[in-house]
């Protein structure tokens, strides 16, 4: 944490109220998002107990498993959740856009622009917390190999149609929110902490309901006070009034309310599985739905608190502008959609259990590349992020007491002017480090020359045309404000690597048929 | 006439009336312990964990409840899996022991499960350190302890500890088993929770090693305390149980050093004033100044590892301590420890301009004000 966000903390105790952390939105927020809630049985791994979903604040669609425990009402659950997903998921497959994309052509081997389609917008999935996207990704790894009863009659237990190729989207979907600065799959805690610097540890600040009452306290409290409620209070049987954002819940509602539904519901339903006649089974059917009834009552007052603190989130957050450079990583993101989309028409198989070496480090790389852009970006589009760069030795500003033109020595002399930026900021400038500022969205270079007082003197480098004469508005001018910093605004790729095919063998070696990935065993109980 | 008292029942009684007359001793555990060993500065978790007094009753009783508990859910299928694990006299355990730390030993078959009841946490004590000397003189045999009892001497009290099993090779080694129930997925689990089981297991290692120092067998070197633990958890979606070793060395080191380094209880209990108790049946107001007669260290880590955290919380930001935002918040701001004392700096009201921290926040100030103000002009 820098000293500035420190500084902003501090600040929020002081005052009560969470202080900004950044003047604009630096994540794209899609103008439809899908919002998720779900809820996950305690030491159970993969079994859903609920969820909200959906992407009208005032509708969402409760999805409940009765019994987490029985292998037919969570396929039942997973199928639901498939209907209310994947047709929000289609419904931005369809609209494309063309683009261009660099390809290797494989009879030449150079570099050829290819045409192809571009998706013109994505699906946008919101979970209230870091562990949702942790259940998000584990959701689609229990399902993506299951086997539907068209793909393997045999199979017993077979998924329900659509589930595997749900699983399948949330595997993408949760890989994708691995991706620094990427916008697919959000959480709603992360959202907000990042824009916003409470008066309460980052640990505390993944309590979604603790990290809005910072930010936006009730009339008549402090956000310490609000927080403390948000985290704490319970009713007279108690309940915490606003239950964790989940998936897992609360103790005291599993002992307390859950486990007794739970208990009624198996009842009813033995009662009506040895029901001995048609008029029997009617009323005990009654019983039955009763009890369903209940259960879906408790998990609906369990999420519906969080879906709406995930909705006022949001609000919160579309006030802000948003940065002049997200609408550039959206479109990383619609470009991961288009191509998963891709390679699920194309009849691809799942994502494998285990990436091989080449795919693993493609991936990091990518992790690492996108860190860096995010880092650039974030700092070129907001000068608080900008402030913590010049802090840190990083990014210098200041003003331009006085410019020298020269030229550089050959045979055509390029103007090579010298600048003098008069700066508080205390850069760590070696000789000839080279520094970068924004020139109508494109980086200008320039090169430290030496000190003059507490001014600093660059020459700059390019962006002035090819002329002996600089293009009008390409050099500083005295007077002008400016900003250089030390990091690059764009991030080049690093060495490519082979092909899987030639992975070396110190790597494992090419990776040779795809290993056939078979579905998890079931076990005989039905019980996990 | 009396027994002149030894220095040990002396802090035993020492201990039990900072409990409370008619309050039984709540037995420290593994994770306890090594959630002492995570935080060794806090004398008021060392002397309450020493003195057996029951966290979180005293929390209730000063008024900030903790909010630990498990879920009957959870707790249900935690027993069902260990029972799964160990049922047919542990033979899938030892399976898998045999399988992932000791491939070369003849495979278990009819392995001894001695019968380990006793009285009392002692007698259990005394029973399991028999069982292993037992077990590890019979050369060649595998044998495995369900849930045998260990004491570790913590700060100068004895801890009595549960692990999971302890399985005796047949070359007489022993090696700690923890059964867990969070999924093994692909291979890899959570890693924090195995962190935490690690941490917990290198407790058990330690207790075990001072077990094993003790026994001496004739003609046989002490037995040797296995720094790999096997890791028992469900596999991927199902119950069935697969392992993985995992070397405990490091947590071993870490909670061997810092339980050395915990005040010794006694200089804690001497340090409290007279007639200091901790019964939560006490007035609220009473008990809150028997607690505060102790000092803590808190950090938002707390919360979620000491029942106490939420009282020591509201101290601590009462306080206006720093580190209540973070241990590296309060590792960035050298000598300012409160919150109006860092924000007077910053605003140039006090502290000396040369004194580097000083010097930096001012500068982070002005630039956060800076900042700000050129975004509200936009």
């Amino acid at each position: 944490m820098s000293l500035i966000s420190t500084l902003a903390r501090l600040e929020a105790v002081s005052t009560g109220r969470a202080q900004p952390a950044a003047t604009v939105r630096h994540r794209h927020l899609a103008g439809r998002p899908l919002v998720f809630v779900p809820l996950t049985t305690a030491g159970e791994a993969g079994a859903p107990l609920g969820a909200l979903v959906g992407t009208d604040r005032d509708a969402p669609r409760l999805l409940v498993v009765p019994q987490p425990r029985d292998r037919d009402l969570r396929f039942q659950f997973l199928a639901e959740l498939a209907d209310v997903v994947l047709p929000y998921v289609d419904s931005y497959a369809e609209a494309v856009e063309a683009a261009e994309r660099n390809e290797t052509d494989p009879e030449t081997g150079k570099r050829v622009k290819v045409e192809v389609e571009l998706c013109a917008d994505a699906p946008q999935l919101i979970v209230p917390s870091r562990a949702g996207i942790d259940f998000v990704r584990l959701l689609g790894r229990s399902m993506r190999f299951r086997r539907t009863a068209e793909q393997d009659p045999e199979a017993p237990h077979p998924a329900p149609p659509r589930v595997p190729l749900l699983g399948r989207w949330l595997t993408h979907f949760g890989e994708r929110a691995r991706v620094p600065g990427s916008a697919l799959l959000l959480a709603a805690t992360e959202l907000l902490s990042r824009h916003w610097a409470t008066g309460q540890s980052t640990l505390e600040d993944q309590h979604l309901g603790a990290l809005l009452a910072w930010i936006d306290p009730p009339a008549g409290m402090t956000g310490a006070e609000a927080a403390h409620a948000a985290e704490l209070a319970r009713d007279a049987k108690g309940q915490l009034l606003h239950p964790p954002a989940g998936p897992a819940t609360d103790p005291a509602f599993d002992n307390k309310l859950l486990a007794p539904a739970l208990e009624r519901y198996d009842r009813a339903r033995t009662a009506l599985a040895a029901a001995e006649d048609g008029l029997e089974a009617d009323e005990r059917l009654g019983e039955l739905t009763a009890a369903e009834r209940a259960i879906r009552d408790l998990v609906e007052s369990r999420t519906r608190p969080t879906w709406d603190a995930v909705w006022r989130g949001l609000d919160l957050l579309r006030e802000l502008p948003e940065g002049a450079r997200v609408e550039e990583r959206w479109t990383r993101d619609r470009w991961s959609f288009t191509s998963h989309r891709d390679r699920i028409t194309a009849g691809e198989p799942p994502q494998p259990r285990r990436d091989d070496a080449v795919t693993a480090a493609n991936k990091l790389a990518t992790r690492e590349r996108e860190q860096a852009r995010l880092e650039a970006q974030e700092a070129l589009d907001d000068p608080l992020v900008m402030a913590g760069r010049r802090l840190s030795g990083e990014a210098f500003a200041g003003e331009v007491t006085d410019v020298v033109m020269t030229y550089s020595e050959g045979k055509r002399p390029s103007p090579r002017p010298l600048v003098t930026l008069r700066t508080d900021d205390r850069p760590h400038l070696g000789e000839r480090v080279k520094v970068y500022r924004s020139l109508g969205g494109k980086p200008q270079s320039a090169e430290f020359v030496g000190h003059d007082g507490d001014g600093v003197v660059l020459r700059i480098l390019d962006k002035m045309g090819r002329g002996k004469e600089p293009e009008p508005g390409s050099v500083p001018e005295k007077g002008d404000r400016l900003c250089f910093t030390l990091f690059e605004h764009e991030q080049r790729g690093g060495a490519k690597l082979p092909d899987p095919e030639n992975t070396p063998w110190t790597h494992g070696g090419p990776p040779g048929e795809a290993p056939h990935e078979a579905a998890d065993p079931l076990t005989a109980e039905d019980v996990l | 006439m009396p027994l002149p008292r030894t220095r040990g029942t002396a802090l035993r009684q020492q201990l039990a009336e900072l409990r409370g007359p008619d309050v039984p001793a709540k037995a420290l555990d593994a994770r306890a312990l090594a959630a002492l060993a995570a935080n060794p500065g806090c004398r008021r978790r060392a002397i309450l964990d020493g003195a057996g007094v029951n966290k979180a009753t005293l929390a209730s009783a000063l008024g900030s409840p903790s909010a630990f508990g498990q879920s009957q859910f959870a707790l249900t299928r935690g027993n069902a899996f260990e029972a799964k694990v160990k049922a047919d006299g542990g033979a899938e355990l030892l399976r898998l022991v045999h399988e992932k730390l000791d491939r070369h030993a003849e495979p278990p078959v009819d392995a001894r499960v001695p019968d380990l009841t006793a009285i009392g946490p002692e007698g259990r004590t005394a029973r399991t350190a028999l069982a292993l000397r037992e077990a590890t003189e019979a050369y060649g045999a595998w044998t495995l302890l369900d849930h045998p009892m260990l004491a570790l001497d913590v700060a100068g009290s004895p801890a009595f500890l549960e692990p999971d099993a302890v399985v005796v090779h047949p070359d007489g080694g022993w090696t700690v088993v923890e059964i867990k129930s969070f999924p093994m997925l692909d291979g890899s689990a959570d890693p924090a929770k195995v962190g935490a089981a690690a941490r917990q297991a290198a407790v058990y290692v330690l207790a075990l090693e001072e077990v094993a120092a003790r026994i001496t067998v004739a003609d046989v070197p002490a037995p040797e305390v296995g720094h790999q633990v096997l890791l028992v958890c469900p596999k991927d979606f199902s119950n069935l149980p697969t392992a993985s070793a995992v070397d405990v060395r490091k947590q071993r080191a870490v909670t061997r050093r810092q339980l050395a380094r915990l005040t010794r209880i006694q200089d804690i209990a001497d340090a409290l004033p007279e007639g200091t108790c901790f019964d939560p049946a006490r007035p609220a107001e009473e008990l809150t100044s028997a607690v505060e007669s102790v000092p803590a260290t808190y950090a938002p880590e707390c919360l979620s590892a000491c029942e106490l955290a939420f009282h020591c919380r509201d101290r601590s930001r009462a306080a206006g301590a720093v580190t209540s935002l973070g241990r590296s918040v309060r590792a960035e701001l050298g000598a300012l420890t409160t919150v109006p004392d860092v924000l007077a700096a910053a605003r140039g009201e006090a502290g000396d301009a040369a004194d580097p921290t000083v010097a930096a926040l001012r500068r982070a100030a002005t630039l956060r004000a800076e900042a700000l103000g050129a975004a509200a002009c936009r």
